[in-house]
């Protein structure tokens, strides 16, 4: 039994006037949070980068969509805004700035050592030969020359993790229900026996 | 102008300004003098006001930060795709800290230009909170009461100091509390974990479901946790709506916070002045001994102010508040005021704390649904073993949590560091993991040790040029075996269920046992005890200083130990009782009042 903000704020305003400790609440003041969130979303058609160069970018959303793709549940990292809130995060962070913009040109010197050409320009199989070398931390033990590869792409795994989780998109693929008003807690649904 | 800023008071606010602003102009020739002035807001500040103010007395109450506006500064039910940092705050910095970006204003580790110090060798960690309502706009909420022993620590075990009162003298006191500011819980009569007065708990959640059964197998109790959030509509404020961000703040105050539930009834009263943006520094002493001021420095102007009164109330947070005395020397105290046993800034505790994490298969299963609940844990384990020896003295409860909630930053940095690769199955594992984690935390009691104080640093000041802390940290081996048994009790717990315990911890290094850094579990307190004796203690058992009439010093600082029960409900009871007696002594007309 869901009621919405509105009900409880109205409803409280009511409350509010007749002894409550509470000062009267605005029933404008539900919406603030949403105005502010408006104000941010600005408008998305041509993004740009506020830390990545052009290229850089371009290979960020590819490795972004490579990472979390589109399949047939749900769209993937990419419309889930995933590269805008890395790129974000980058502007912001040295540390990031490092490993993140570091690792993209490691990358593609090593694409280019390897098969004469940047990372966007590789072969479907050279992309997935590269990233399977560098997805995998063990292997940076039996050729540490992988390591910046594997320290770049275990932290753009996280953060594309956390852009898509919690976006819209992603929040809805894991089947998150809350954040909402209810009357009374329902309780636990049947939970499966566990196996032991 | 600029007063409009700095002071916020009660029901009419134009008039009331127009009063201080009158009384401002006039402190350089006749100041004003108030019955009480209470330092901080908090917890303890905002229940002294409460009381006080109701009991007919003129308060004025300084706060180091700003006013907090509910509606909006609280980020409740916002999605973390509202925020364009997703709730990983500038840089992406608060991904691993305590909260996020959502969390209710405006707790902090560090507070720029306000620095404090630890000692070689040494690593302690201090949360503060600079605003109206302090760390109750976003503390956990929970709510128990300490038990007849934990007041008797010394005669029970031989070690540590009995408290100067008993549970029979708190008891009203918890009562009082409780029933003002709304509990949840269940009657339970287990020795270690007195029954309250309580609204009814909710239900439990899958997470809760899964331990509870675990622990019946192992004889460990799991009983509805006590937590100040209201199941019910309770004293004008509405009931929960659970939407489990009580971190956030509650915009409805279904949840406690001493800004919106002790703060609004002081200002009823039309006998309160709340002054923000003050930053005191010393406390001034009279010629007959007794503080007749304290100096502050008004933030907005940089410029001094000093307030009067005929009491002092000192509720600034347990170190803020031994900073405070002992800053405040003169001919008359040249150890710092109330310190003439030299007891001020020592007998500085924690809670004993370590964590444990269990993934538990069954949760794979359970379909999607509703399961935040309260923001905090709906059941817990309280101490359990005080019926038989163990390898270390006192005892621990323990807080858990998990599930399927609102997706957030860093949740899948576990499974993207244990998955290998990329693609569809990465996607598909973060899914099945997705609400299977459940979290432990051991929270338990602290023997006093003379290796853990706090002083004044010798060559530090902050930015308003008041010297700042010094701490001095080191558990002993009773909090190392405690912290041991806690993480063998979890693993227990976790393979009774089930599940795989994933916490690896090692029993040397800076962390035995996964033990936390003094101070980490923001349960800071003892440091102006209180006692019989004058020479070991520095207040009595209303929170009054030995040395000093007129001085109370009612928050944590006020502990003789510190059992395994969250101390802010105890803080609220002390001091309650407290501004009882400060109220009656002025009534007699003993503090000149």
């Amino acid at each position: 039994m869901t009621i919405s903000r509105r009900d409880i704020l109205k409803s409280l305003t009511v409350a509010a006037a007749s002894g409550s400790v509470l000062r009267v609440i605005p029933l404008e003041a539900a919406e603030y949070a949403h105005r502010m969130v408006n104000a941010e979303k600005t408008a998305t058609e041509v993004y740009t980068p506020k830390f990545f160069s052009a290229h850089a970018y371009k290979t960020l959303q590819i490795l972004c969509d490579t990472i979390i793709p589109s399949d047939d549940e749900s769209k993937g990292a990419i419309e889930a805004g995933a590269p805008e809130f890395i790129d974000l995060l980058t502007s912001e962070n040295s540390d990031y700035q490092r490993i993140l913009g570091g690792g993209l040109m490691w990358l593609d010197n090593a694409c280019v050592d390897r098969y004469t050409e940047p990372y966007l320009d590789c072969t479907p199989e050279q992309r997935k030969e590269i990233l399977g070398r560098i997805a995998h931390r063990k292997n940076a033990q039996d050729d540490p020359s992988l390591g910046p590869g594997v320290e770049f792409f275990g932290l753009l795994r996280k953060l594309t993790a956390d852009g898509f989780f919690t976006s819209e998109i992603g929040i809805a693929y894991l089947g998150y229900i809350g954040n909402t008003y209810v009357q009374e807690f329902p309780g636990c649904p049947p939970v499966p026996e566990t196996r032991k | 102008m600029l007063l409009v800023g700095i002071i916020r008071t009660g029901r009419s606010r134009l008039s009331r300004m127009r009063d201080v602003g009158g009384e401002t102009m006039q402190i350089k020739r006749a100041p004003k003098t108030y019955d009480v002035c209470i330092i901080g807001s908090g917890a303890s500040g905002g229940t002294a006001a409460k009381v006080l103010t109701e009991g007919g007395l003129s308060v004025v109450m300084l706060e180091a930060g700003p006013p907090i506006v509910p509606e909006r500064d609280y980020k409740e039910h916002m999605w973390p795709y509202d925020l364009p940092h997703r709730g990983a705050g500038v840089g992406g910095r608060v991904r691993h800290a305590i909260g996020n970006e959502f969390m209710a204003p405006n707790g902090a580790w560090e507070i720029e230009g306000e620095p404090y110090v630890s000692a070689p060798g040494s690593t302690f960690r201090w949360f503060r909170s600079r605003i109206v309502g302090g760390r109750t706009n976003h503390w956990g909420r929970i709510a128990l009461r300490m038990a007849p022993v934990d007041f008797r620590v010394h005669s029970h075990d031989g070690m540590g100091d009995d408290w100067p009162l008993s549970y029979q003298d708190v008891a009203p006191y918890y009562d009082k509390v409780e029933s003002y500011i709304g509990v949840f819980g269940s009657r339970e009569n287990i020795a270690s974990a007195p029954d309250g007065i309580f609204l009814p708990p909710p239900k439990p959640r899958c997470t809760e479901t899964i331990v509870k059964t675990a622990c019946d197998k192992l004889n460990i109790p799991c009983i509805p946790s006590r937590l100040a959030i209201l199941t019910k509509p309770h004293q004008g404020r509405p009931a929960c709506h659970y939407c489990a961000q009580c971190g956030r703040g509650c915009i409805t105050a279904a949840n406690f916070s001493s800004s919106q539930v002790m703060i609004p009834p002081a200002e009823e009263t039309g006998r309160f002045t709340l002054i923000t943006g003050a930053m005191a520094r010393e406390l001034v002493v009279g010629k007959d001994g007794k503080i007749a001021s304290v100096s502050y420095i008004d933030k907005e102007t940089r410029e001094e102010q000093r307030t009067h009164a005929r009491a002092f109330v000192v509720a600034a947070s347990a170190c803020e508040s031994a900073r405070l005395l002992l800053n405040s020397r003169s001919a008359l105290f040249p150890d710092g005021l109330a310190n003439s046993s030299g007891i001020v800034g020592r007998n500085l505790m924690d809670t004993v704390g370590t964590e444990g994490v269990g993934y538990f298969p069954q949760l794979e299963k359970v379909p999607p649904h509703n399961h935040d609940g309260v923001g905090g844990m709906h059941m817990y384990l309280p101490w359990w073993k005080f019926d038989r020896k163990n390898d270390f003295l006192r005892g621990y409860h323990t807080e858990f949590g998990g599930g399927r909630g609102m997706p957030a930053v860093g949740d899948y940095d576990r499974v993207c560091d244990e998955f290998v690769g990329y693609g569809t199955a990465l996607k598909q594992e973060c899914k099945n993991k997705y609400g299977t984690y459940i979290r432990f935390a051991g929270r338990g009691e602290m023997i006093p040790n003379e290796n853990c104080y706090c002083e004044i640093d010798p060559t530090t000041v902050d930015q308003w040029g008041i010297p700042v802390l010094r701490f001095h940290w080191r558990w002993s081996d009773n909090e190392l075996k405690m912290a041991k048994d806690m993480q063998e009790t979890y693993r227990a717990i976790v393979e009774a269920a089930g599940g795989v315990y994933l916490t690896r911890t090692r029993d040397d290094g800076p962390h035995p046992y996964g033990i936390t850094d003094g101070g980490f579990v923001i349960h800071e307190i003892g440091t102006v005890r209180m006692g019989v004796n004058s020479q070991t203690s520095a207040l009595n058992q209303f929170c009054q200083a030995h040395d000093v009439k007129n001085l109370f010093v009612t928050d944590g600082a006020c502990f003789v130990t510190n059992s395994d029960k969250n101390p802010t409900l105890t803080i609220m009871a002390l001091t309650w009782r407290a501004s009882d007696y400060l109220r009656d002594q002025a009534k007699k007309g003993n503090l000149g009042l």
